[in-house]
């Protein structure tokens, strides 16, 4: 089987490649989206550390 | 037992357990990704009848089964914060419900996309996919539901009710093949049965898939139920320290 | 009313109404597909409107399958009776003899059936070519095809 064979996928490449591309590009962005709000809500945090100290 | 039970209540333990067991699930994760795709892209052979356009099983058939293994997932976490108040149960029910809407659309958009050449249609009304479409509605409302109310005790109690009512769809999709006339194909794989539908060569990787999906999920819901313990503690000294300590 | 309550009502009555639309449509939707669809016996025993669209189902029958430029004739049975089906277009991948099928289109005054929609329906068998010649002879795929 040559490379080219595996990505035609019997001509049905356009089907099969986007269903693959589609799950791993939606599971990507759920992992994706709780690493970056963790960001956001440790900084958040620091801010309001900072905000009771100067009180 | 009770005890454990509610120690893990507690949000601040509830975050600590769900990340000490963070990494047992993540690497298991991609390690069986990789392994999956791999044998299912490449070593699985071809199906006789629908060639190498039936590799979209792969993922179709583990985001559908998801898709309602989420939905019971996050239907008894409602019932728990209903029945017992527990602010840990509903921490999780909110944490699946992105999850699981994402599961549905994954097994709706590559139900399409292996519809059009096999079947000849991208989409048809029958039973299968109908109620799989509305299992996207229900977890898309539970989630509108949840931002509706400022108060977390009220939304948790309104979309706990959501989730219950929603669970009679759960048995509804699974036997929709069965009740009704469908377009859709019935059960291939089936738990109590020596004899199974699919070769073992396809059965294998198809497992794997699966296994792989529960892992990620199960990684997903702990990175997201720690997020809302955090925003939801954030005025708590632990939160404070948690934070100085990342 | 404050905003944040009449938007918390709007919410509300929006999911309500959008799970009861998803619900009714549901419902809509495939009593329409079963009132609608006829077997070939129900076909023959003129059962099946004759001036509205409907649906067929059945299996192809081996050698029936008739190629006239786009225009494709063949013949679906139901292990009883039969229907010939007329169609002009493209055939999903998995159409072939002994395949189920569901055709959507007209039954003609003389008993043909006009299809402007033909849909391949696949069983839940899936498994190598040589696994699928070598099971061949027992007749595996026709008891299979027979509970459709």
């Amino acid at each position: 089987m040559t490379l080219l064979d595996f990505l035609d996928m019997d001509g049905y490449y356009l089907y099969v490649w986007l269903s693959f591309g589609l799950a791993i590009v939606v599971m990507l962005a759920l992992v994706n989206g709780p690493m970056k709000r963790k960001k956001q809500l440790l900084k958040q945090l620091g801010r309001k550390k900072r905000r009771g100290q100067r009180t | 037992m009770l005890q454990t039970i509610t120690k893990l209540a507690s949000l601040r333990n509830f975050y600590f357990f769900c990340g000490k067991l963070l990494p047992w699930f993540a690497w298991p994760t991609l390690i069986l990704m990789l392994v999956g795709l791999y044998w299912g892209l490449v070593e699985a052979p071809a199906d006789y009848q629908q060639k190498d356009s039936y590799r979209i099983i792969f993922v179709h058939v583990p985001a559908a089964w998801m898709s309602l293994f989420v939905y019971m997932v996050m239907a008894v976490s409602a019932a728990a914060s209903l029945i017992w108040k527990t602010k840990a149960s509903e921490v999780v029910a909110n944490s699946c419900a992105p999850i699981g809407a994402a599961f549905t659309f994954l097994a709706l958009a590559t139900g399409s996309l292996w519809g059009k050449p096999m079947w000849g249609t991208w989409w048809e009304w029958d039973a299968r996919l109908t109620s799989e479409l509305v299992l996207l509605f229900l977890y898309l409302g539970y989630m509108a539901l949840q931002s509706a109310f400022e108060d977390k005790r009220t939304a948790a109690r309104a979309t706990a009710i959501l989730a219950i009512v929603g669970v009679v769809n759960i048995p509804i999709i699974h036997y929709s093949v069965e009740w009704w006339f469908t377009l859709h194909q019935g059960p291939t794989v089936q738990v109590m049965q020596d004899k199974q539908a699919m070769d073992k060569s396809m059965l294998i990787p198809l497992m794997i898939m699966a296994t792989a999906f529960k892992f990620y999920f199960a990684t997903v819901l702990l990175m997201r139920s720690r997020n809302e313990i955090l925003e939801r503690e954030s005025h708590t000294k632990w939160v404070q320290e948690e934070r100085e300590r990342l | 009313m404050t905003p944040t309550r009449k938007r918390r009502l709007m919410m509300v009555a929006l999911i309500v109404l959008g799970v009861g639309a998803a619900a009714a449509l549901a419902l809509t939707a495939f009593n329409k597909n079963l009132m609608f669809f006829f077997s070939p016996s129900q076909v023959a025993a003129g059962e099946a409107p004759l001036n509205r669209s409907f649906r067929v189902g059945g299996m192809v029958k081996d050698n029936s399958v008739n190629r006239d430029g786009l225009t494709v004739r063949f013949v679906v049975h139901d292990n009883a009776k039969e229907v010939t089906i007329a169609y002009t277009g493209i055939l999903p991948d998995l159409f072939r003899e002994g395949q189920g099928i569901v055709a959507q289109g007209k039954l003609a005054a003389d008993g043909v059936f006009i299809a402007d929609e033909v849909l391949a329906k696949h069983d839940e068998n899936y498994m190598p070519p040589e696994v699928a010649a070598a099971m061949k002879p027992k007749g595996v795929d026709k008891t299979e095809k027979a509970k459709y």
